[in-house]
Protein backbone atom coordinates (compact mmCIF):
# COMPACT_ATOMS: atom_id res chain seq x y z
CA UNK A 1 0.00 0.00 0.00
CA UNK A 2 2.80 2.34 0.92
CA UNK A 3 4.49 1.48 -2.32
CA UNK A 4 1.30 2.27 -4.19
CA UNK A 5 0.95 5.63 -2.45
CA UNK A 6 4.50 6.52 -3.32
CA UNK A 7 4.23 5.47 -6.95
CA UNK A 8 3.80 8.65 -8.96
CA UNK A 9 2.22 6.74 -11.81
CA UNK A 10 -0.45 5.33 -9.49
CA UNK A 11 -1.23 8.78 -8.15
CA UNK A 12 -1.53 10.20 -11.66
CA UNK A 13 -3.86 7.31 -12.48
CA UNK A 14 -5.98 8.15 -9.44
CA UNK A 15 -6.09 11.79 -10.56
CA UNK A 16 -7.26 10.71 -14.00
CA UNK A 17 -9.98 8.49 -12.54
CA UNK A 18 -11.27 11.23 -10.27
CA UNK A 19 -11.33 13.77 -13.11
CA UNK A 20 -13.22 11.32 -15.33
CA UNK A 21 -15.80 10.81 -12.58
CA UNK A 22 -16.07 14.60 -12.13
CA UNK A 23 -16.66 15.16 -15.86
CA UNK A 24 -19.21 12.34 -16.14
CA UNK A 25 -21.08 13.59 -13.06
CA UNK A 26 -21.23 17.14 -14.40
CA UNK A 27 -22.35 15.98 -17.86
CA UNK A 28 -25.00 13.83 -16.18
CA UNK A 29 -26.21 16.72 -14.03
CA UNK A 30 -26.31 18.96 -17.10
CA UNK A 31 -28.68 16.46 -18.72
CA UNK A 32 -26.33 15.22 -21.43
CA UNK A 33 -27.01 11.52 -20.83
CA UNK A 34 -30.68 11.45 -21.67
CA UNK A 35 -30.70 11.53 -25.48
CA UNK A 36 -34.15 9.94 -25.63
CA UNK A 37 -35.57 12.97 -23.87
CA UNK A 38 -37.20 15.47 -26.19
CA UNK A 39 -35.60 18.94 -25.94
CA UNK A 40 -36.86 22.44 -26.66
CA UNK A 41 -34.23 22.60 -29.41
CA UNK A 42 -35.62 19.50 -31.15
CA UNK A 43 -39.10 20.92 -30.82
CA UNK A 44 -38.14 24.20 -32.49
CA UNK A 45 -36.19 22.30 -35.17
CA UNK A 46 -39.40 20.48 -36.05
CA UNK A 47 -41.42 23.69 -36.10
CA UNK A 48 -39.01 25.61 -38.32
CA UNK A 49 -38.68 22.73 -40.78
CA UNK A 50 -35.96 22.48 -43.41
CA UNK A 51 -36.48 25.92 -44.86
CA UNK A 52 -35.72 28.37 -42.04
CA UNK A 53 -36.62 32.02 -42.39
CA UNK A 54 -33.88 33.97 -40.62
CA UNK A 55 -35.08 36.60 -38.18
CA UNK A 56 -38.63 35.26 -37.98
CA UNK A 57 -40.50 33.33 -35.34
CA UNK A 58 -40.17 29.57 -35.84
CA UNK A 59 -43.88 29.14 -35.34
CA UNK A 60 -46.55 31.64 -36.38
CA UNK A 61 -43.90 33.40 -38.49
CA UNK A 62 -46.33 35.60 -40.38
CA UNK A 63 -48.07 38.37 -38.51
CA UNK A 64 -48.79 42.03 -38.14
CA UNK A 65 -48.12 44.33 -35.19
CA UNK A 66 -51.07 45.95 -33.44
CA UNK A 67 -51.31 48.60 -30.73
CA UNK A 68 -54.04 49.58 -28.36
CA UNK A 69 -55.21 49.23 -24.82
CA UNK A 70 -57.13 47.00 -22.47
CA UNK A 71 -60.00 48.80 -20.81
CA UNK A 72 -60.67 46.83 -17.65
CA UNK A 73 -64.15 47.17 -16.15
CA UNK A 74 -63.05 46.00 -12.70
CA UNK A 75 -65.27 42.89 -12.70
CA UNK A 76 -62.31 40.56 -12.28
CA UNK A 77 -60.63 42.57 -9.52
CA UNK A 78 -62.32 40.48 -6.81
CA UNK A 79 -60.75 37.33 -8.30
CA UNK A 80 -57.28 38.65 -9.07
CA UNK A 81 -55.00 41.13 -7.35
CA UNK A 82 -53.40 42.04 -10.70
CA UNK A 83 -53.65 45.83 -11.01
CA UNK A 84 -54.53 45.52 -14.69
CA UNK A 85 -57.93 44.07 -13.66
CA UNK A 86 -58.82 47.13 -11.60
CA UNK A 87 -61.02 49.66 -13.38
CA UNK A 88 -58.30 51.16 -15.54
CA UNK A 89 -56.77 51.34 -18.99
CA UNK A 90 -53.48 49.51 -19.76
CA UNK A 91 -51.62 49.88 -23.06
CA UNK A 92 -50.46 46.87 -25.07
CA UNK A 93 -48.25 45.91 -27.99
CA UNK A 94 -49.71 42.92 -29.80
CA UNK A 95 -49.72 40.81 -32.90
CA UNK A 96 -52.19 39.01 -35.14
CA UNK A 97 -50.59 35.99 -36.80
CA UNK A 98 -51.23 32.78 -38.69
CA UNK A 99 -49.85 29.32 -37.96
CA UNK A 100 -46.81 28.04 -39.83
CA UNK A 101 -43.13 28.80 -40.23
CA UNK A 102 -43.35 30.79 -43.47
CA UNK A 103 -43.43 34.60 -43.07
CA UNK A 104 -44.94 35.06 -46.55
CA UNK A 105 -47.55 32.28 -46.42
CA UNK A 106 -50.99 33.12 -47.83
CA UNK A 107 -53.19 34.43 -45.02
CA UNK A 108 -56.26 32.50 -46.04
CA UNK A 109 -54.63 29.05 -46.19
CA UNK A 110 -53.59 28.87 -42.53
CA UNK A 111 -55.56 26.49 -40.29
CA UNK A 112 -55.03 28.56 -37.15
CA UNK A 113 -55.03 32.29 -36.41
CA UNK A 114 -53.63 33.95 -33.32
CA UNK A 115 -53.81 37.05 -31.20
CA UNK A 116 -50.95 37.82 -28.82
CA UNK A 117 -50.18 40.83 -26.68
CA UNK A 118 -47.87 42.19 -24.02
CA UNK A 119 -49.78 44.34 -21.57
CA UNK A 120 -48.02 46.91 -19.37
CA UNK A 121 -44.82 46.52 -21.30
CA UNK A 122 -41.89 48.24 -19.51
CA UNK A 123 -43.14 47.47 -16.01
CA UNK A 124 -42.52 44.60 -13.65
CA UNK A 125 -46.20 43.70 -13.95
CA UNK A 126 -46.21 42.63 -17.60
CA UNK A 127 -48.86 40.24 -18.80
CA UNK A 128 -47.93 38.29 -21.92
CA UNK A 129 -50.73 36.47 -23.68
CA UNK A 130 -50.71 34.17 -26.71
CA UNK A 131 -54.14 33.04 -27.87
CA UNK A 132 -55.25 30.82 -30.75
CA UNK A 133 -58.48 30.09 -32.59
CA UNK A 134 -58.87 26.47 -31.30
CA UNK A 135 -60.43 26.37 -27.81
CA UNK A 136 -58.54 23.21 -26.78
CA UNK A 137 -55.37 21.25 -27.51
CA UNK A 138 -55.46 17.85 -29.21
CA UNK A 139 -53.05 16.37 -26.66
CA UNK A 140 -52.09 16.79 -23.02
CA UNK A 141 -48.30 17.07 -23.06
CA UNK A 142 -45.39 18.35 -25.18
CA UNK A 143 -44.19 14.85 -26.10
CA UNK A 144 -47.51 13.91 -27.71
CA UNK A 145 -47.68 17.38 -29.24
CA UNK A 146 -44.32 16.74 -30.91
CA UNK A 147 -45.67 13.52 -32.40
CA UNK A 148 -48.83 15.31 -33.48
CA UNK A 149 -46.81 17.92 -35.41
CA UNK A 150 -44.72 15.11 -36.93
CA UNK A 151 -47.85 13.27 -38.02
CA UNK A 152 -49.35 16.40 -39.58
CA UNK A 153 -46.12 17.49 -41.31
CA UNK A 154 -45.84 17.13 -45.08
CA UNK A 155 -44.11 13.98 -46.28
CA UNK A 156 -40.61 14.85 -47.60
CA UNK A 157 -41.33 13.07 -50.92
CA UNK A 158 -44.96 13.83 -51.70
CA UNK A 159 -44.82 17.26 -49.99
CA UNK A 160 -48.26 16.51 -48.58
CA UNK A 161 -49.34 15.29 -45.15
CA UNK A 162 -49.94 11.57 -45.08
CA UNK A 163 -53.62 10.93 -44.20
CA UNK A 164 -52.77 7.43 -42.94
CA UNK A 165 -50.27 8.82 -40.48
CA UNK A 166 -52.73 11.43 -39.27
CA UNK A 167 -55.45 8.83 -38.84
CA UNK A 168 -53.09 6.55 -36.93
CA UNK A 169 -52.03 9.38 -34.62
CA UNK A 170 -55.55 10.44 -33.71
CA UNK A 171 -56.62 6.83 -33.25
CA UNK A 172 -53.92 6.50 -30.61
CA UNK A 173 -55.02 9.73 -28.96
CA UNK A 174 -58.72 9.62 -28.09
CA UNK A 175 -58.19 12.70 -25.91
CA UNK A 176 -58.06 14.69 -29.16
CA UNK A 177 -61.82 14.22 -29.71
CA UNK A 178 -62.86 17.71 -28.59
CA UNK A 179 -60.15 19.26 -30.75
CA UNK A 180 -61.18 17.28 -33.81
CA UNK A 181 -64.85 18.06 -33.23
CA UNK A 182 -63.96 21.76 -33.15
CA UNK A 183 -61.85 21.39 -36.28
CA UNK A 184 -64.61 19.62 -38.19
CA UNK A 185 -67.05 22.46 -37.48
CA UNK A 186 -64.71 25.42 -37.64
CA UNK A 187 -65.10 27.77 -40.58
CA UNK A 188 -62.51 30.55 -40.66
CA UNK A 189 -64.15 33.97 -40.66
CA UNK A 190 -63.24 36.57 -43.25
CA UNK A 191 -61.21 38.72 -40.86
CA UNK A 192 -58.72 38.73 -37.96
CA UNK A 193 -61.27 41.03 -36.31
CA UNK A 194 -64.09 38.47 -36.18
CA UNK A 195 -62.33 35.37 -34.82
CA UNK A 196 -62.55 34.09 -31.27
CA UNK A 197 -59.13 33.67 -29.70
CA UNK A 198 -58.71 31.27 -26.76
CA UNK A 199 -56.17 31.07 -23.98
CA UNK A 200 -56.42 27.25 -24.47
CA UNK A 201 -54.38 26.55 -21.33
CA UNK A 202 -55.82 27.39 -17.92
CA UNK A 203 -54.30 29.81 -15.42
CA UNK A 204 -55.01 30.70 -11.81
CA UNK A 205 -56.31 34.06 -10.74
CA UNK A 206 -55.04 34.87 -7.24
CA UNK A 207 -57.09 37.30 -5.17
CA UNK A 208 -55.83 39.61 -2.43
CA UNK A 209 -56.27 36.98 0.28
CA UNK A 210 -54.37 34.39 -1.77
CA UNK A 211 -57.39 32.34 -2.87
CA UNK A 212 -56.95 30.86 -6.33
CA UNK A 213 -59.48 30.35 -9.09
CA UNK A 214 -58.67 28.37 -12.25
CA UNK A 215 -59.74 30.18 -15.41
CA UNK A 216 -59.56 30.11 -19.18
CA UNK A 217 -60.39 33.09 -21.28
CA UNK A 218 -61.46 33.97 -24.77
CA UNK A 219 -61.27 37.20 -26.76
CA UNK A 220 -64.76 37.61 -28.26
CA UNK A 221 -65.04 39.96 -31.25
CA UNK A 222 -67.50 42.85 -31.18
CA UNK A 223 -67.21 43.34 -34.95
CA UNK A 224 -69.61 41.54 -37.24
CA UNK A 225 -69.02 40.23 -40.73
CA UNK A 226 -71.34 42.78 -42.31
CA UNK A 227 -69.41 45.75 -41.01
CA UNK A 228 -66.09 44.76 -42.62
CA UNK A 229 -64.32 45.89 -45.80
CA UNK A 230 -64.34 43.24 -48.52
CA UNK A 231 -61.54 40.70 -48.48
CA UNK A 232 -59.18 40.56 -51.48
CA UNK A 233 -59.11 36.77 -51.65
CA UNK A 234 -56.37 36.76 -54.30
CA UNK A 235 -53.85 38.50 -52.08
CA UNK A 236 -51.47 36.50 -49.90
CA UNK A 237 -51.82 39.31 -47.35
CA UNK A 238 -55.60 39.47 -47.53
CA UNK A 239 -56.20 39.51 -43.78
CA UNK A 240 -53.47 42.06 -43.10
CA UNK A 241 -54.63 44.44 -45.83
CA UNK A 242 -58.20 44.23 -44.59
CA UNK A 243 -57.04 44.88 -41.01
CA UNK A 244 -55.20 48.02 -42.10
CA UNK A 245 -58.35 49.24 -43.90
CA UNK A 246 -60.53 48.73 -40.82
CA UNK A 247 -58.05 50.54 -38.59
CA UNK A 248 -58.01 53.60 -40.84
CA UNK A 249 -61.34 54.74 -39.41
CA UNK A 250 -62.27 52.32 -36.67
CA UNK A 251 -61.16 50.62 -33.50
CA UNK A 252 -61.32 46.84 -33.40
CA UNK A 253 -62.79 45.64 -30.13
CA UNK A 254 -62.74 42.32 -28.35
CA UNK A 255 -64.35 41.45 -25.02
CA UNK A 256 -62.06 39.47 -22.76
CA UNK A 257 -64.35 36.83 -21.26
CA UNK A 258 -63.09 34.60 -18.45
CA UNK A 259 -64.60 31.20 -17.68
CA UNK A 260 -64.30 30.12 -14.04
CA UNK A 261 -63.60 26.43 -13.49
CA UNK A 262 -65.34 24.49 -10.76
CA UNK A 263 -64.23 21.39 -8.86
CA UNK A 264 -65.14 19.05 -11.73
CA UNK A 265 -62.81 20.73 -14.21
CA UNK A 266 -59.19 19.68 -14.57
CA UNK A 267 -57.24 22.88 -15.13
CA UNK A 268 -54.13 20.88 -16.00
CA UNK A 269 -55.69 19.15 -18.99
CA UNK A 270 -55.96 21.41 -22.06
CA UNK A 271 -57.86 18.84 -24.21
CA UNK A 272 -61.18 19.01 -22.38
CA UNK A 273 -63.54 21.95 -22.94
CA UNK A 274 -65.28 23.23 -19.84
CA UNK A 275 -69.09 23.08 -19.92
CA UNK A 276 -70.94 26.13 -21.23
CA UNK A 277 -72.82 26.62 -17.98
CA UNK A 278 -69.66 27.58 -16.07
CA UNK A 279 -69.72 31.08 -14.66
CA UNK A 280 -68.30 33.68 -17.03
CA UNK A 281 -66.95 37.12 -16.20
CA UNK A 282 -66.19 39.77 -18.79
CA UNK A 283 -63.05 41.55 -17.60
CA UNK A 284 -63.08 44.39 -20.11
CA UNK A 285 -62.43 45.35 -23.69
CA UNK A 286 -59.34 45.09 -25.85
CA UNK A 287 -59.24 48.13 -28.13
CA UNK A 288 -57.01 47.74 -31.16
CA UNK A 289 -56.24 51.20 -32.46
CA UNK A 290 -53.32 51.02 -34.89
CA UNK A 291 -51.06 48.63 -36.76
CA UNK A 292 -47.51 48.34 -38.10
CA UNK A 293 -45.80 45.85 -40.45
CA UNK A 294 -43.94 43.26 -38.42
CA UNK A 295 -40.56 43.59 -40.15
CA UNK A 296 -38.66 45.99 -37.87
CA UNK A 297 -41.97 46.55 -36.06
CA UNK A 298 -42.23 46.82 -32.30
CA UNK A 299 -43.96 43.46 -31.93
CA UNK A 300 -41.09 41.69 -33.67
CA UNK A 301 -38.95 42.34 -30.58
CA UNK A 302 -41.44 40.62 -28.30
CA UNK A 303 -41.41 37.05 -27.09
CA UNK A 304 -45.08 36.35 -26.29
CA UNK A 305 -44.21 33.75 -23.65
CA UNK A 306 -47.48 33.13 -21.80
CA UNK A 307 -45.57 32.24 -18.64
CA UNK A 308 -44.65 35.89 -18.07
CA UNK A 309 -47.42 36.89 -15.67
CA UNK A 310 -48.10 39.74 -13.25
CA UNK A 311 -48.85 39.26 -9.56
CA UNK A 312 -52.42 37.97 -9.34
CA UNK A 313 -52.15 35.53 -12.28
CA UNK A 314 -50.29 32.23 -11.97
CA UNK A 315 -49.50 29.33 -14.30
CA UNK A 316 -51.23 25.99 -13.72
CA UNK A 317 -49.22 22.75 -13.90
CA UNK A 318 -50.63 22.03 -17.41
CA UNK A 319 -47.66 20.30 -19.11
CA UNK A 320 -48.30 22.00 -22.45
CA UNK A 321 -48.37 25.44 -20.83
CA UNK A 322 -45.19 24.72 -18.86
CA UNK A 323 -43.39 23.52 -22.01
CA UNK A 324 -44.05 26.79 -23.80
CA UNK A 325 -41.41 28.69 -21.77
CA UNK A 326 -38.35 26.80 -23.04
CA UNK A 327 -39.69 26.42 -26.59
CA UNK A 328 -40.54 30.12 -26.97
CA UNK A 329 -37.13 31.02 -25.51
CA UNK A 330 -35.33 28.82 -28.05
CA UNK A 331 -37.27 30.29 -30.98
CA UNK A 332 -36.62 33.81 -29.65
CA UNK A 333 -32.91 33.08 -29.14
CA UNK A 334 -32.49 31.88 -32.74
CA UNK A 335 -34.21 34.80 -34.42
CA UNK A 336 -32.67 37.36 -32.05
CA UNK A 337 -29.23 36.12 -33.05
CA UNK A 338 -30.12 36.45 -36.73
CA UNK A 339 -31.30 40.02 -36.11
CA UNK A 340 -28.11 40.82 -34.17
CA UNK A 341 -25.92 39.45 -36.95
CA UNK A 342 -28.00 41.23 -39.60
CA UNK A 343 -28.75 38.03 -41.48
CA UNK A 344 -32.54 38.25 -41.26
CA UNK A 345 -34.63 37.75 -44.35
CA UNK A 346 -36.24 40.86 -45.81
CA UNK A 347 -39.86 40.24 -46.57
CA UNK A 348 -42.03 42.56 -48.61
CA UNK A 349 -45.67 42.40 -47.73
CA UNK A 350 -48.35 44.18 -49.71
CA UNK A 351 -49.70 45.68 -46.54
CA UNK A 352 -46.36 47.38 -45.91
CA UNK A 353 -46.49 49.05 -49.32
CA UNK A 354 -49.94 50.48 -48.83
CA UNK A 355 -48.97 53.11 -46.31
CA UNK B 1 6.46 21.50 2.34
CA UNK B 2 3.97 23.32 4.58
CA UNK B 3 2.58 26.79 4.23
CA UNK B 4 -0.08 28.82 5.95
CA UNK B 5 -3.42 28.06 4.30
CA UNK B 6 -6.36 30.23 3.30
CA UNK B 7 -8.39 32.00 5.99
CA UNK B 8 -11.69 30.51 7.12
CA UNK B 9 -13.66 33.29 5.37
CA UNK B 10 -11.87 32.58 2.09
CA UNK B 11 -12.48 28.84 2.36
CA UNK B 12 -16.16 29.24 3.25
CA UNK B 13 -16.68 31.61 0.31
CA UNK B 14 -14.76 29.29 -2.01
CA UNK B 15 -16.73 26.17 -1.20
CA UNK B 16 -20.12 27.90 -1.03
CA UNK B 17 -19.50 29.38 -4.47
CA UNK B 18 -18.11 26.14 -5.84
CA UNK B 19 -21.36 24.45 -4.88
CA UNK B 20 -23.53 27.23 -6.34
CA UNK B 21 -21.52 27.59 -9.56
CA UNK B 22 -21.52 23.89 -10.43
CA UNK B 23 -25.23 23.60 -9.58
CA UNK B 24 -26.04 26.70 -11.62
CA UNK B 25 -24.06 25.57 -14.67
CA UNK B 26 -25.79 22.18 -14.64
CA UNK B 27 -29.25 23.62 -13.95
CA UNK B 28 -28.78 26.27 -16.62
CA UNK B 29 -27.77 23.85 -19.35
CA UNK B 30 -30.58 21.42 -18.55
CA UNK B 31 -33.36 23.95 -18.07
CA UNK B 32 -32.88 25.57 -21.48
CA UNK B 33 -33.58 22.16 -23.02
CA UNK B 34 -36.36 21.05 -20.75
CA UNK B 35 -40.01 20.83 -21.75
CA UNK B 36 -40.93 19.48 -18.31
CA UNK B 37 -43.28 21.13 -15.83
CA UNK B 38 -40.47 22.02 -13.41
CA UNK B 39 -38.75 24.21 -15.99
CA UNK B 40 -40.52 27.41 -14.96
CA UNK B 41 -39.60 27.00 -11.29
CA UNK B 42 -36.04 26.07 -12.32
CA UNK B 43 -35.67 29.38 -14.14
CA UNK B 44 -36.88 31.23 -11.03
CA UNK B 45 -34.38 29.36 -8.85
CA UNK B 46 -31.63 30.01 -11.39
CA UNK B 47 -32.31 33.75 -11.24
CA UNK B 48 -32.47 33.81 -7.43
CA UNK B 49 -29.21 31.94 -7.03
CA UNK B 50 -27.68 34.12 -9.73
CA UNK B 51 -28.28 37.10 -7.43
CA UNK B 52 -26.79 35.14 -4.51
CA UNK B 53 -23.73 34.34 -6.63
CA UNK B 54 -23.32 37.99 -7.65
CA UNK B 55 -23.46 39.12 -4.02
CA UNK B 56 -21.00 36.40 -3.00
CA UNK B 57 -18.46 37.27 -5.69
CA UNK B 58 -18.51 40.92 -4.62
CA UNK B 59 -18.01 39.89 -0.97
CA UNK B 60 -15.26 37.59 -2.13
CA UNK B 61 -13.42 40.31 -4.02
CA UNK B 62 -13.45 42.46 -0.86
CA UNK B 63 -12.33 39.47 1.15
CA UNK B 64 -9.48 38.96 -1.28
CA UNK B 65 -8.31 42.52 -0.67
CA UNK B 66 -8.16 42.09 3.11
CA UNK B 67 -6.94 38.50 3.46
CA UNK B 68 -3.58 37.29 2.28
CA UNK B 69 -3.41 34.28 -0.03
CA UNK B 70 -0.59 31.81 0.56
CA UNK B 71 2.10 31.97 -2.15
CA UNK B 72 2.47 29.15 -4.67
CA UNK B 73 5.31 26.69 -3.91
CA UNK B 74 8.72 28.02 -4.91
CA UNK B 75 9.64 24.92 -6.86
CA UNK B 76 6.56 25.11 -9.09
CA UNK B 77 7.58 25.42 -12.76
CA UNK B 78 7.12 28.90 -14.16
CA UNK B 79 4.51 27.85 -16.74
CA UNK B 80 2.42 26.24 -14.02
CA UNK B 81 2.58 29.39 -11.91
CA UNK B 82 1.52 31.38 -14.94
CA UNK B 83 -1.31 28.95 -15.67
CA UNK B 84 -2.46 29.20 -12.05
CA UNK B 85 -2.66 32.99 -12.24
CA UNK B 86 -4.47 32.96 -15.58
CA UNK B 87 -6.98 30.38 -14.31
CA UNK B 88 -7.66 32.28 -11.10
CA UNK B 89 -8.05 35.57 -12.88
CA UNK B 90 -10.39 33.91 -15.42
CA UNK B 91 -12.48 32.38 -12.64
CA UNK B 92 -13.11 35.79 -11.08
CA UNK B 93 -13.91 37.29 -14.47
CA UNK B 94 -16.35 34.44 -15.20
CA UNK B 95 -17.94 34.68 -11.76
CA UNK B 96 -18.77 38.33 -12.51
CA UNK B 97 -19.67 37.84 -16.19
CA UNK B 98 -22.21 35.05 -15.57
CA UNK B 99 -24.68 36.84 -13.28
CA UNK B 100 -24.24 40.23 -14.98
CA UNK B 101 -24.85 38.86 -18.50
CA UNK B 102 -27.83 36.92 -17.12
CA UNK B 103 -29.31 40.04 -15.54
CA UNK B 104 -28.71 42.03 -18.76
CA UNK B 105 -30.33 39.41 -21.01
CA UNK B 106 -33.39 39.29 -18.77
CA UNK B 107 -33.67 43.08 -18.84
CA UNK B 108 -33.30 43.08 -22.63
CA UNK B 109 -36.34 40.79 -22.90
CA UNK B 110 -38.23 42.91 -20.36
CA UNK B 111 -38.24 40.16 -17.74
CA UNK B 112 -37.76 40.64 -14.07
CA UNK B 113 -35.01 39.08 -11.97
CA UNK B 114 -36.02 38.60 -8.36
CA UNK B 115 -34.47 37.06 -5.29
CA UNK B 116 -36.97 34.39 -4.19
CA UNK B 117 -39.82 36.88 -4.90
CA UNK B 118 -38.49 39.08 -2.07
CA UNK B 119 -36.51 41.73 -3.92
CA UNK B 120 -36.83 42.55 -7.60
CA UNK B 121 -33.73 43.92 -9.29
CA UNK B 122 -34.07 47.06 -11.42
CA UNK B 123 -34.00 46.72 -15.21
CA UNK B 124 -30.47 47.47 -16.38
CA UNK B 125 -31.37 48.27 -20.00
CA UNK B 126 -34.48 48.77 -22.13
CA UNK B 127 -36.01 45.80 -23.91
CA UNK B 128 -34.20 45.30 -27.22
CA UNK B 129 -33.92 42.16 -29.31
CA UNK B 130 -30.29 42.77 -30.37
CA UNK B 131 -29.18 43.41 -26.80
CA UNK B 132 -31.07 40.30 -25.77
CA UNK B 133 -29.20 38.23 -28.31
CA UNK B 134 -25.83 39.75 -27.42
CA UNK B 135 -26.15 38.97 -23.71
CA UNK B 136 -27.95 35.65 -24.25
CA UNK B 137 -25.07 34.43 -26.42
CA UNK B 138 -22.46 35.82 -24.01
CA UNK B 139 -24.23 34.02 -21.15
CA UNK B 140 -24.05 30.75 -23.11
CA UNK B 141 -20.42 31.06 -24.25
CA UNK B 142 -19.25 32.18 -20.83
CA UNK B 143 -20.96 29.11 -19.35
CA UNK B 144 -19.06 26.81 -21.74
CA UNK B 145 -15.80 28.57 -20.89
CA UNK B 146 -16.65 28.21 -17.21
CA UNK B 147 -16.95 24.41 -17.58
CA UNK B 148 -13.52 24.36 -19.25
CA UNK B 149 -11.77 26.56 -16.68
CA UNK B 150 -13.41 24.60 -13.84
CA UNK B 151 -12.05 21.40 -15.34
CA UNK B 152 -8.55 22.90 -15.36
CA UNK B 153 -8.98 24.27 -11.83
CA UNK B 154 -10.16 20.96 -10.33
CA UNK B 155 -7.52 19.04 -12.28
CA UNK B 156 -4.75 21.33 -11.08
CA UNK B 157 -5.99 21.20 -7.47
CA UNK B 158 -5.94 17.40 -7.53
CA UNK B 159 -2.52 17.43 -9.19
CA UNK B 160 -1.23 19.49 -6.27
CA UNK B 161 -2.99 17.31 -3.72
CA UNK B 162 -2.33 13.86 -5.15
CA UNK B 163 0.76 14.08 -7.32
CA UNK B 164 2.86 16.94 -5.96
CA UNK B 165 1.48 16.81 -2.40
CA UNK B 166 2.73 20.33 -1.86
CA UNK B 167 0.02 21.66 0.46
CA UNK B 168 -1.75 23.79 -2.16
CA UNK B 169 -4.90 21.67 -2.02
CA UNK B 170 -4.99 21.48 1.76
CA UNK B 171 -4.61 25.26 1.96
CA UNK B 172 -8.19 25.42 0.61
CA UNK B 173 -9.58 22.34 2.37
CA UNK B 174 -8.27 22.18 5.94
CA UNK B 175 -6.62 25.59 5.75
CA UNK B 176 -3.24 24.19 6.74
Amino acid sequence: MKKFQNSKLARILLLTIIMTVVVITILFLAGKFSPQKLTAQQFVNLQQGDNTHAGFRRAHAKGICIFGDFESNGNLASYSSATLFEKRISPFIGRFSIAGSNPTAPDLKAPVRSLAFVLNNDTNQEWRVAMNTPPVMAVTNPYDFFEQIQALSPDPITKKPDPEKIKAFFKEHPESKAFNDWKANYVPTNSFATEQYHSINAFYLIDKSGHKQAVRWVAVPQATKESLPKLDVDSADALQIQLSKILKNNTIKFDLVFTLANAQDDENNPTIPWPDEREKVTAGTLNIISWEAQQNGKCADKNFDPLVLPDGIRATADPILRARGAAYAESFRRRAKEVLLGTQEIVRSQVGNEQ
Amino acid sequence: MTSIGHSLSTRLLHWAMAFIIISMLCLGSSMIQSLDTWQMEAVKLHKSFGIVALILVIVRLFNKLISKSPPLPNDLPKWQKFAAHVTHFSLYALMLAMPISGWLMQSADGREVSLFNLITLPQLIHADIKMYSLFREIHGYVASLFFLILFMHIGAALYHGLVRRDGVLSSMTSGK
